[in-house]
């Protein structure tokens, strides 16, 4: 269940601060661990760029939420567009479509507890990443 | 502390203040004045301060070991100093190496690292 959600609206490279600062905040409050924190700011940094570089006009959303039963938090990392073709293909460590390291996806996966990327090509891209509270 | 990045240099050596928040074109910004400083001052050695950095993604983790690459090759040997530790534990599992920088606990021990005295002189 939501409890409460916050979304930030992404429109340039400045907002992959603000979002990961949210994040970061809001992890904080609902009591998560220092490593935890950094795994959880770094993913919604990871994902933020991802928009900003890869999304029509680098505009989409992040909205962060407080989950319950179990307890943690979700992320929902959302854009219009151009998608991702081959989702397996983005997952593979080292495949990049531009210039970046190709550690974003499988590293944001690794970080966190649950991630499902939906896609369509042409329509857009939304990513929910979780992290529960141990 | 947020702000923005300090950048001085102390006898031969040049020290880097990362800020907490650093945004990406300020990160690459910092990069290219750090190449100018190395330059322009023949700083022999280069310790960058990450201990106010919350959060290193791949982009920044790339970015940190862009600049202590590229502060050897002007000839500046370099130290990146004062990770914490869940950053270390974050950009383990993003799946990042930072092959070409060394790091050390916390500035002192950078400095010392790259030859700076650092001995209390006022007790002789």
């Amino acid at each position: 269940m939501t409890v409460d959600t916050q979304l930030i609206q992404v429109v340039s490279e400045k907002d992959i601060v603000t979002a990961r600062s949210a994040a970061r905040a809001l992890a904080t409050s609902l009591g998560f661990g220092a490593i935890d924190q950094s795994r959880i700011a770094t993913a919604v940094s990871e994902l933020t760029r991802n928009i900003v570089r890869y999304a029509t006009d680098s505009k989409g959303r992040v909205t962060l939420a407080e989950i319950e039963d179990p307890a943690g938090i979700e992320i929902v990392v959302a854009d219009d567009g151009p998608g991702i073709a081959d989702i397996d293909l983005v997952l593979q460590d080292g495949y990049t479509s531009g210039a970046g390291m190709g550690l974003g996806l499988p590293g944001t996966k690794r970080l966190m507890d649950e991630m499902t990327i939906e896609s369509t090509p042409g329509v857009g891209t939304t990513i929910v990443i979780r992290k529960w509270k141990r | 502390m947020s702000g923005v990045a300090s950048l001085i240099k102390v006898g031969p050596t040049l020290i880097v203040t990362i800020p907490e928040d650093i945004g990406d074109e300020e990160a690459v910004a910092l990069q290219e004045n750090i190449n100018e400083q190395i330059e322009r001052t023949n700083a022999s050695g280069l310790l960058v301060d990450i201990t106010a950095l919350e959060t290193v993604d791949s982009f920044l983790g790339r970015l940190l070991n862009d600049i202590a690459v590229g502060g050897r090759l002007l000839g500046a040997e370099t130290v990146v100093a004062g990770m914490r530790p869940a950053v270390a534990m974050t950009l383990i599992e993003l799946g990042l190496q930072l092959k070409g920088v060394r790091t050390a606990l916390d500035s002192e021990r950078g400095l010392a690292m790259l030859g700076v005295d650092l001995r209390d002189r006022r007790r002789g």
